[in-house]
């Protein structure tokens, strides 16, 4: 059974009222199922509250089908609906499912759009900050070394655990929804010093330097180790936010890596034995210019035509530097009429985007910079699309399965040249 | 299906309770984990993940045996919209305890365990006949084609 504080007691006997006390139950039993003892405070949660599709409202008609009911019955499992009030924890919305201003071009009907609009302005009454990315941390929420945070998306999750050292189990929608009410998250997993160390390692024998190779690495990683915390030693150069962003999400969509650690890089692998809490254990993968190559070859397994009719960026959503770069490898040209290139980054991140000019020279080589979502998220591409480029392993990865297209991965480069010229001509150097 | 209790099981395993309850199904048993969000399409309780050794199959009903959860941290609200559609499985029994796995299962309501004495993926076949009992922290497995 889980421990409750006198606090957390009062919480679940509705002394702060009825949806909180909702909240706690749900949290309770959400321990009692991982076999938790406890919980830890938490002020700093992200997820997805209240925003549902339509046919979900509907499913609640007769609670009203709105957003206190969506909140209420499915945020909260709650057998009744309950007021929902501002949320308690510092909380902040996720990415969503439409750009609000390029919404038409996405293929989005008025309808999704109203639907859209209305849960905002919930989620905004709600106290709930608009984010709208999966990349948060470029967004004005960055967790500090030992914050507890309950966090959904497991790019943002391997970022905030791996990168900054806070600590974050994979939330789901629920508990995170939850957690905003209540400001407690199972006391489990990466909470807890004893789980956070290193079960297998990486030997990295070729050089990698650029987010290209970054990336890579991520994505064999993530097929290597699976849902285990790797620990990744030696040719690894030139750490930075943007290449340890491509690299989590890589490892966590090839295989579940919500946690790593790189010797002499990221803050709990100080040294070796730091990072394992000990002897090494688990097993040794090595990653050479065969594995290399290798990787390379199953990204673009899934590539035949080079004809390219769709060049997608910004997965994860892009940092204003990335934007720049693009910026730079396109002023001047122009994307080709046979293809749409669509850049993806948060809200924020754009208008820093707009305030430096970025956002004016992509508009004038005829590619969109959008906000909130990605390709994946609200599988939208551009219409007749058959072939995309991409410099993303994860989206690589997802894309194509989801929406039965081709696709190809490569440098941010490569991808600019695709757009331009309509032709995919990546290789590995 | 009553009768079950006037029939000694072939299996009797006991593990953690995660959720309660008690119900009993035919089995669906996977050695691979499972993808919520773009791996489960929650209108049909289907997997839908390319190369999944249950792509096509639907878990509607059914005692769900899996290793566990993987992918997305949509999983628990992919999995709770099942339970909208009256798609969802009536058991899960998983080996691998994840947030995603926990979550989706309290989500759900269905009754769910864990932390087997015996991995219930190796032992439990497809069709077989499954009671669970998660307040008792025990299943009992009668072989397809015997006796019930």
């Amino acid at each position: 059974m889980v421990r409750l504080t006198d606090e957390e007691k009062a919480m679940r006997d509705g002394a702060h009222g009825p949806a909180v006390a909702k909240a706690m139950d749900l949290l309770i039993r959400y321990a009692e199922a991982l076999g938790a003892e406890d919980f830890v405070y938490t002020n700093n949660v992200a997820g997805v509250p209240g925003s549902s599709p339509q046919w979900v409202k509907d499913y609640y008609k007769e609670d009203g089908g709105d957003y206190r009911a969506v909140f209420s019955r499915f945020d909260l499992d709650s057998d009744e609906v309950v007021d929902v009030p501002r949320m308690n924890a510092s909380s902040c919305h996720l990415q969503g499912g439409m750009d609000p201003e390029m919404w038409r071009e996405q293929g989005m009907s008025e309808d999704a759009f109203a639907n859209f609009s209305s849960d905002e302005a919930e989620v905004a009454s709600h106290g709930i900050q608009v984010l709208k990315t999966c990349t948060p941390y470029l967004a004005g929420n960055v967790p500090v070394m030992g914050e507890h945070c309950a966090w959904m998306e497991s790019s943002a999750v391997v970022f905030c655990n791996s990168v900054v050292g806070g600590r974050t189990n994979c939330e789901g929608r629920e508990s995170t929804s939850a957690a905003m009410l209540a400001k407690r998250i199972p006391n489990w997993g990466f909470h807890t010093d004893a789980f956070r160390k290193g079960q297998h390692s990486i030997d990295v024998q070729v050089p990698v330097d650029s987010i290209f190779e970054w990336g890579m690495l991520g994505y064999f990683t993530g097929g290597a180790v699976e849902d285990a915390i790797p620990v990744i030693d030696g040719a690894l150069a030139d750490p930075s936010l943007i290449k340890h962003k491509h690299f989590g999400a890589a490892a966590a969509s090839s295989g579940g890596v919500e946690m790593y650690h790189m010797v002499g890089i990221t803050p709990e692998a100080r040294d070796r034995q730091t990072a394992f809490g000990g002897n090494d254990r688990g097993e040794r993968f090595v990653y050479g210019p065969q594995e290399r190559a290798a990787i390379y070859e199953r990204l673009n397994s899934i590539g035949e035509s080079t004809d390219v009719d769709y060049v997608m960026l910004g997965c994860p959503h892009y940092s204003v530097e990335q934007i720049a770069e693009a910026a730079r490898l396109l002023e001047g040209r122009k994307v080709h009429e046979n293809t749409e290139l669509w850049i993806f980054t948060s809200r924020a991140v754009k208008a820093t985007a707009m305030a430096s000019g970025y956002d004016r020279i992509l508009r004038e080589a005829g590619a969109k910079l959008m906000t909130d979502t990605c390709s994946a998220i609200s599988q939208a591409v551009p219409e007749g699309t058959r072939v995309a480029g991409f410099d993303s392993a994860k989206q690589t990865h997802y894309l194509p399965a989801m929406m039965g297209i081709e696709g190809w991965y490569g440098t941010t480069a490569e991808c600019i040249d695709a757009a331009c010229t309509g032709r995919w001509q990546g290789r590995l150097n | 299906m009553a009768t079950t209790q006037l029939d000694k099981p072939d299996l009797v395993i006991r593990g953690r309770k995660v959720v309660g309850g008690v119900t009993e199904g035919e089995a669906l048993v996977t050695r691979q984990t499972i993808s919520g969000w773009g791996g489960v399409n929650p209108m049909k309780g289907e997997v839908i993940e390319s190369h999944h050794e249950l792509r096509g199959v639907s878990f509607a009903d059914k005692v769900l045996v899996f290793p566990g959860a993987k992918g997305s941290s949509g999983w628990s609200g992919v999995f709770h919209m099942t339970r909208l559609t009256g798609t969802a499985p009536r058991a899960m029994l998983f080996t691998i305890t994840t947030t995603k796995a926990a979550l989706g299962a309290v989500v759900l309501r269905v009754p769910s365990m864990t932390d087997f004495e015996q991995d219930p993926c190796e032992v439990i076949e497809t069709g077989d006949w499954v009671r669970v009992d998660a307040d008792k922290g025990e299943i009992q497995v009668w072989k397809r084609g015997q006796a019930k």
